[in-house]
């Protein structure tokens, strides 16, 4: 029974991790300046690249992962320096720009790395419980997620930057007024998104195969998880990962994956009827 | 009626427009005889796409709803045409199989949008909604390979698409070559002349008034969430009607037309050309077209590199949009800038305005 039991945990935690991981880092952007970066496929894609690379030459696998992770961080630092700091004042432009940074990007790679490198292998090792055997990575996924999740309570909720930045959030021209430098807090919250976009890629690495379209596997996950969390990432997030992990977990244990893909966007449609404003917007409301 | 046609909603008016105009069409009309049949069908194909310009012309540049979900309805009223035209056996029931497919698009349009507009998403969520759909069903369409997913006879066959279907016919003549090339352009000029006079129309203002301000034309009286479903289902049939061409024109389609990057295509055209005026869009959208298939052919990736700095640069440099400003530009010279201070730059200058804002 219990095998039972964890069985279904685990299944649940590998649908809640890979949302968090890929949500994570389009919601803090979009948290912080409304913005929807849609290079965020782009990002992850970055950070499988630069895992693989780095661990071919022989990088061990998790060094491999941080350092993919700073990349994309850094490179995210340099897109918000050179075009989304231009199109603060218009959201949907800075969409539209990113979206053809993202196709630049892509296809530049095909054009460059060609479709496809070979990849490195999930790592080996696996635990049996009652007549069930689990893959250890997998949980490692899980505990990063729920690490990702806690380091970004303490970021925001904790630290001097924390409270700069939800008084940006707030809003930024007080902030400002205030003495918060808005400009150089933006660009550190998309470095932080890209970066935890790179984390996501670097993690999912070794369980993939490596295209630069690879990109587009995350991207419905991350929109629909920050669509149902709404507005206020900071409390939406983890409750939308939960609700749809749970209603994706269910689906895809009866029904396989692409109908548990179908069932979330259902879902997700549902919930913008009833929640146009997502799940934070009723914590908000309870917390008052 | 014929009052629509020059409205403050639309750029171009005046004998010297409408001059221009029918030269374009009567080039357009004779083009078939001095061409190869090579270039006409390809000609063709460009006016396919057209359609789904115009209606993200209409939603985006006149409602203020960017839909990222126009291959969404290409691909399922492609779909549908494939499927129906299979399995309602060919000949001149293909004409029937265009109609219904067309509307099962502007169907699913309707359920999609009400529950996003019924539910008041905006923004920059309607776009993301509206892509995660179209994404999900390119995943969808994908893994249809195998023998079990099949509609009827139809069998969707995965990444590898649907083919066998009939193209247009009526009786025994096959709709191909110069007589598509013709039907195009007719369904291209009705279509055109259509919106123009929708958008200078009085459901027009209230579309272009809810754009503006969502709040105001709800307070003026207008059930706007009405309008924004209506026009939504309109840019979206029109999708639609390109999807269905094109399923007829090649007698194939596959997911890789619904899914990315082929979804982020009718935002550049638009985007790039302006997506304030559906003369601009028309002309712009055309342009793209025939750049992008001329690259295509030597490298589909340089292509869509191509496509993504224009969307880039657009949005960086020129807004508004490259064909508009261009003609803007062609404009005040020719008119010598006598017409300042009247009616119609008043309407342009009041449009500038809310577009920055």
């Amino acid at each position: 029974m219990s095998a039972e039991l964890f069985s279904v945990f685990y299944q649940f935690a590998d649908v809640f991790a890979f949302l968090i991981l890929s949500a994570a880092g389009l919601a803090i952007v979009f948290g912080m300046m409304g913005v929807i970066n849609m290079a965020h496929g782009e990002f992850i894609m970055c950070g499988a690249y630069v895992t693989v690379g780095l661990v071919k030459l022989g990088v061990p696998l998790a060094i491999a992962q941080a350092l993919a992770a700073v990349t994309a961080g850094l490179i995210g630092v340099a897109v918000e320096y050179l075009i989304v700091r231009r199109l603060y004042k218009r959201p949907l432009d800075s969409l539209l720009a990113t979206w053809g940074l993202s196709l630049i990007v892509t296809q530049s790679m095909l054009l460059i790395v060609g479709s496809s490198i070979t990849g490195i292998g999930t790592p080996e090792g696996s635990f049996a419980i009652g007549g069930y055997t689990f893959s250890t990575y997998r949980l490692v996924l899980f505990a990063c997620a729920v690490a990702v999740l806690i380091g970004l309570y303490v970021t925001f909720m904790k630290t001097r930057f924390g409270v700069m930045a939800r008084a940006t959030m707030q809003n930024a021209a007080m902030a400002k007024a205030l003495g918060a430098r808005t400009g150089r807090i933006y660009a550190i919250s998309f470095g932080i998104g890209a970066g935890l976009a790179g984390l996501c890629g670097a993690l999912y690495a070794p369980t993939m195969t490596l295209i630069p379209t690879m990109g587009a596997t995350f991207v419905v996950e991350s929109f629909v998880t920050v669509v149902v969390g709404g507005a206020n990432v900071l409390l939406g997030t983890a409750p939308a990962a939960v609700f749809l992990a749970m209603i994706r977990m269910a689906l895809n244990a009866s029904y396989g994956q692409i109908i548990g893909q179908i069932g979330m966007l259902f879902a997700v449609i549902l919930i913008i009827r009833v929640l146009p404003e997502g799940l934070s917007s009723v914590l908000v409301r309870r917390g008052r | 009626m014929f009052k629509l046609l020059d409205g403050p909603q639309t750029l171009g008016r005046g004998r010297t427009f409408w001059s221009c105009f029918l030269a374009v069409l009567a080039a357009a009309l004779i083009y078939p005889a001095f061409a190869d049949s090579y270039d006409v069908g390809n000609f063709s194909y460009f006016l396919i796409w057209v359609f789904m310009a115009l209606g993200l012309c209409l939603m985006w540049g006149y409602g203020g709803m960017l839909s990222f979900g126009q291959t969404f309805f290409f691909g399922i009223s492609g779909y549908a045409y494939g499927v129906l035209a299979i399995n309602m056996g060919g000949g001149s029931t293909t004409i029937a199989a265009l109609v219904l497919s067309v509307i099962i698009a502007m169907i699913a349009a309707g359920i999609l949008g009400y529950f996003m507009i019924w539910g008041g998403i905006s923004g920059i969520f309607f776009g993301i909604v509206t892509l995660s759909a179209t994404l999900v069903l390119a995943f969808f369409l994908g893994q249809t390979a195998g023998p079990e997913w099949h509609i009827g006879t139809a069998r969707l066959n995965g990444f590898n698409g649907m083919k066998g279907m009939d193209p247009l016919t009526v009786g025994d003549f096959y709709i191909e070559g110069s007589a598509l090339y013709y039907v195009m352009v007719a369904l291209i000029v009705v279509v055109y002349i259509a919106l123009r006079m929708l958008v200078n129309s009085r459901i027009g203002n209230v579309i272009v008034a809810t754009r503006e301000n969502p709040q105001r034309a709800e307070m003026l009286g207008y059930d706007v969430r009405k309008y924004q479903l209506f026009t939504f289902i309109i840019g979206s049939g029109l999708a639609g009607l390109s999807g269905a061409l094109y399923t007829s024109w090649g007698q194939f389609i596959t997911p890789s037309s619904i899914g990315l990057p082929a979804a982020a295509m009718p935002i550049v055209w638009v985007a790039f050309s302006g997506r304030s005026d559906l003369t601009a869009t028309l002309v712009g959208s055309f342009l793209l077209l025939f750049g992008f298939q001329t690259i295509t052919v030597y490298s589909q990736q340089a292509a869509l590199v191509l496509m993504g700095t224009l969307l880039l640069a657009t949005v960086m440099l020129a807004p508004q949009g490259f064909v508009l400003g261009v003609g803007k530009l062609v404009v005040d010279r020719w008119t010598g800038r006598r017409r300042r201070g009247a009616n119609p730059a008043l309407a342009e200058s009041s449009r500038l305005q809310s577009d920055e804002a």
